[in-house]
């Protein structure tokens, strides 16, 4: 007991210390019958509700309008976010999130239509799925586009599904093999397994990327495709893909690329050139919609012209009189011989409407305010960051892949260098201390005590700079064997958190019994 | 470039540090024939946030917005007034740009909220247990249909009738892949629903029941029959619950003793948005809690023994079990949950029941006011919020003349099931808080209008 920050001082009546606020659940300090909404007066007759006129209590505390701001400022100060600072999450892709997207997005004519409402009333909302569409397409070289995934891993299984599709079309649904590299991200071998796919691994070379020897050794008929991740997730180019792509394509297969990277080579390669089937693409990572503590995603599939008919509904397209048209189940015949040459065959419906349109307006203004030289200029600079942060950390912390070639936008470090006892996780929790959110820590597998550092582009020198010497003072603390960082962070609002705990006795809705008693 | 802040002696001097001559040097994996040389095709260079700003305002403006017309759409989207504090405090920096709460200690902020989200969700669904949310309905539909499967270790799933259309049509699609059997059939257009046909139909190989409530014609029937005709031959009874605000004025699929219940939360705080992003509902019994799909957060400690709370039962996700997760979802809907969250917190119990009551009060006099119109005939004697008429008329086309005089009528059933005849003159119609009396009139009159 006892430590935490301000050692030594006095414990406060309220628990907070000064600007670090404690705060109850709304279950301790709201009450059913309070509420913040003024509604209209009037009478409330009549019922058409059979007998089933709701009697019990539903539990639902109220606060007023002051107490509810007051309570969710107070949570929000309790968390890490980039609008705070820099947030090296690799994989996941943190920048900045300008905020004319959500002004943008928050215009009554993208925020207030319904998705059911006459299609030539809404012209204007699937004029900006088209347009985004169309960069889509133009950005990575594909043919075509799935709008509606809703998230990454989402459209990962979009794209797999329309693998399927095609292979099913050719007459070889028998193909029940897919490919994944160790390096892939582990959404990849799940969504093929959901998918009903037997999943193989291809290990990795030691330089970091696929084994292309083992890979081509591996194909064969009844392999449907391989999901390959590039940049990978060491933070590599996979300089092999074309040459994998084709031999792929040789052995009647199809190439999913995993592109949760593509904010690494946006305007400076396109996928479609190197041979890919389908690849999804995060908007949020790529093109800067905020994830919100956890989401919403966006997860448009781009797809090859062998893959773009059996991709799902609904699609858009614009005619030659300008007009946009929303392709859903009754009118995929006619547009199919308009516009795939009669051979639109879409396995289906992916989600009940059109996918993420807040974030389609979002990634679109991104977009067009970058334009083609800025959108390059992105790569540029998350590339220019990150070899940056690894060669000035190189002699400090392990880096498996220094000698690999560059890195593209995350840079990767491991816990080898580090004595006995000290561990990734300890270094993660000494950078909250320095004020920072850690790296991504444990990931990818296929570094022990993997440390993925990706800084993006919209971090200046400045603040690059700080962050290295923060890791560097953390990393040499531990090799100091300075043991105050194994109780690291001390200056949260929270000490470590027995995820143990959590997880033996899930503890996942409020009772009135407090947690302590439900522990021991 | 504003949002680009490094200058270029700050590029020229990172580079030597690196080592490299030029930027060129660093994409030097890239094989030069995957090198694009020229820009992208048709995109312009960078714009001020002006001239974007007016680019998007003018493709917002060739929309008709739901605020400013008589407005009638639902059928698993509606329009519900949004407390002005709701968007304001989503917008607050450390939750529009927080990631994952992966490192608890200083994520208790999104943390705590998604708790308290959990058990906001199952107490209003009547479940156990509730997650951290997921991408909308419609998956959290289809994932339940999953999870049933994997409790049951049986797969025919029966759908009804009454479950709305594109939830039916995800279903479809994914059990093409999986392996799952659905049982599927049309609504009538009448006053019955389907549940006596769903028990007949549940044999000992059947995983599931799904079944809608309110259904997507608005009607309302009693679950309990249908939960205990599942349980009777070891299957389990799902509720899809596409308008959670009707959960203030009836009865709890939890209460009638459904296992699973997964919903749409968008009527509470994140707005239409033209379809998304929304917010799915899903909730359980606590005995199949480990087989539920979605990030779960959790109650614990800390060090020095105070209340703190983290994601955990993560093993069953699919970025840590490959191969063998539960399920494809891989996130949540952590903004839109907020959303969901605070406009709940808003209103307590006493505000959702005064708003389902000002709900239900207005479709009732709607529905009498527009069954008096010639040619129109209410079919549903239940409902909450929406109701269905049966028009003279195949009511496609009546929807498309109504938007010409501006008014959106409501969702035709014609557009939910083309070529179905049986079902072409029917009219969904929704109404709320937000819908006035004089917004019923203008279609009454309207209506008579273009039905003569």
């Amino acid at each position: 007991m006892g430590g935490g920050s301000g050692e030594g001082a006095p414990a406060t009546f309220t628990g907070n210390r000064a600007l670090m606020l404690e705060e109850p659940t709304i279950f301790e300090i709201g009450s059913t019958d309070t509420t913040g909404v003024d509604f209209a007066d009037g009478d409330v007759a009549g019922s058409r509700l059979g007998d089933l006129t709701r009697k019990s209590a539903i539990g639902l505390p109220g606060l007023s309008e002051p107490e509810t701001v007051r309570h969710y400022t107070r949570l929000s100060r309790q968390n890490y976010a980039i609008d705070l600072g820099l947030f090296p999450l690799g994989s996941c892709t943190m920048k900045h999130n300008p905020r004319l997207n959500e002004r943008v997005a928050r215009m009554p004519g993208f925020a207030d239509v319904h998705p059911l409402q006459p299609v030539d009333t809404v012209q204007g909302a699937l004029g900006v799925i088209n347009e985004l569409a169309t960069w889509l397409i133009k950005l990575t070289g594909m043919h075509g586009v799935a709008m509606s995934p809703k998230a990454g891993a989402h459209g990962e299984l979009c794209g797999i599904l329309c693998i399927k599709a095609a292979l099913e079309a050719r007459g070889e649904g028998h193909r029940k093999v897919i490919l994944v590299p160790e390096s892939a991200h582990g959404t990849n071998p799940a969504t093929a397994a959901f998918a009903g796919f037997a999943v193989e691994d291809i290990p990795a070379t030691p330089d970091g990327r696929v084994d292309t020897a083992a890979l081509k050794g591996r194909l064969g008929p009844d392999v449907a495709a391989v999901m390959i991740t590039n940049p990978n997730t060491c933070g590599l180019f996979e300089r092999d893909l074309k040459e994998i792509s084709d031999a792929v394509h040789a052995a009647g297969g199809y190439v999913y690329c995993d592109g949760a990277n593509f904010n690494a080579i946006v305007g400076r390669v396109r996928p479609g050139d190197l041979g890919v089937d389908a690849m999804h693409i995060n908007l949020h990572k790529t093109f800067s919609t905020p994830h919100g503590g956890g989401g919403p995603g966006s997860g448009p599939v781009v797809l090859s012209e062998a893959l773009s008919p059996y991709g799902p509904l609904p699609y858009t397209a614009r005619t030659e009189d300008g007009y946009v048209h929303l392709i859903e189940e009754e009118r995929a015949e006619e547009f199919s011989d308009e516009h795939f040459g009669g051979k639109l065959d879409s396995f289906g419906r992916m989600v009940a409407f059109h996918g993420q349109m807040g974030m389609f307006t979002r990634a679109l203004t991104y977009i067009l305010s970058h334009g083609a030289d800025g959108l390059k200029q992105v790569a540029e600079d998350a590339v220019l960051n990150a070899n940056y942060v690894l060669r000035s950390l190189e002699g400090t912390l392990d880096a498996p892949f220094a000698q690999s070639g560059p890195c593209m936008h995350e840079a990767i470090f491991s816990d080898a260098g580090l004595p006995q006892g000290f561990s990734t996780l300890d270094i993660a929790k000494g950078l909250i201390d320095e004020g920072y959110h850690p790296m991504t820590v444990y990931f990818p597998l296929v570094v022990h005590g993997a440390m993925l550092v990706e800084p993006t582009e919209t971090e200046s020198k400045a603040a690059l700079d700080q962050f290295i010497g923060a890791l560097r003072s953390v990393a040499e603390r531990a090799k100091a064997g300075d043991a105050a960082l194994k109780s690291a962070p001390h200056f949260a609002p929270r000490r470590r958190l027995d995820e143990t705990l959590a997880a033996r006795k899930p503890v996942l809705v409020w009772k009135d019994a407090p947690v302590a008693e439900a522990a021991e | 470039m504003r949002y680009l802040p490094l200058t270029s002696d700050d590029r020229q001097a990172m580079l030597a540090t690196i080592g490299a001559e030029t930027i060129d040097d660093l994409f030097a994996d890239v094989p030069e024939a995957a090198r694009l040389s020229g820009p992208i095709e048709g995109l312009p260079n960078h714009a001020s946030e002006l001239a974007v700003e007016r680019h998007m305002a003018r493709l917002a403006k060739q929309n008709t917005v739901a605020g400013d017309v008589p407005f009638f759409l639902g059928c698993g989207a509606y329009r519900h007034h949004v407390p002005a504090s709701v968007d304001h405090l989503i917008q607050r920096g450390e939750y529009l740009t927080a990631y994952t709460p992966y490192q608890p200690e200083i994520a208790q902020g999104t943390l705590q909220m998604l708790f308290e989200f959990q058990t906001q969700v199952a107490r209003l669904l009547g479940t156990d247990v509730a997650n951290a949310s997921m991408y909308d309905g419609s998956t959290a539909c289809w994932e339940a249909v999953t999870m049933a499967r994997r409790v049951t270790r049986k797969a025919k799933a029966i759908l009804s009738g009454g479950l709305h259309p594109h939830y039916v049509s995800v279903a479809k699609t994914m059990a093409k892949y999986t392996g799952d059997v659905l049982e599927t059939s049309l609504p009538t257009l009448g006053a019955d629903t389907d549940i006596d046909a769903l028990i007949a139909g549940i044999d000992d190989d059947t995983s599931c029941v799904v079944v809608q409530y309110p259904d997507i014609l608005g009607r309302i029937a009693d679950l309990k029959p249908l939960a205990d005709a599942c349980h009777a031959k070891k299957a389990l009874l799902i509720a899809v619950v596409t308008e959670p605000v009707a959960l203030g004025a009836i009865k709890s699929p939890g209460e009638m003793d459904a296992d699973i219940v997964v919903g749409e939360g968008q009527s509470l705080g994140v707005g239409l948005q033209f379809g998304g992003p929304f917010v799915g509902l899903f909730g359980c019994k606590q005995k199949y809690v480990r087989q539920m799909p979605g990030r779960l957060c959790g109650e614990t400690v800390d060090a020095d023994g105070k209340r703190g709370f983290v994601l955990t039962l993560s093993t069953r996700e699919q970025h840590i079990r490959r191969e063998k997760a539960t399920s494809n979802i891989c996130t949540n809907s952590g903004l839109c949950a907020l959303a969901f969250s605070i406009h709940m917190t808003l209103l307590g119990e006493a505000g959702l029941r005064r708003l389902a009551a000002l709900n239900h009060a207005g479709a009732c006099r709607a529905a009498d006011r527009l069954a008096k119109v010639p040619g129109v005939e209410l079919v549903t004697p239940t409902f909450f919020n929406e109701f269905t008429l049966k028009l003279s008329k195949e009511a496609r086309p009546i929807v498309r003349a109504l938007a010409d005089r501006g008014i959106l009528a409501g969702v035709s059933l014609g557009r939910l099931y083309p070529g179905q005849d049986d079902l072409a003159n029917g009219l969904v119609v929704a109404v709320t808080e937000t819908t006035t009396a004089e917004d019923v009139e203008t279609l009454a009159t309207a209506l008579q209008e273009v039905l003569a």
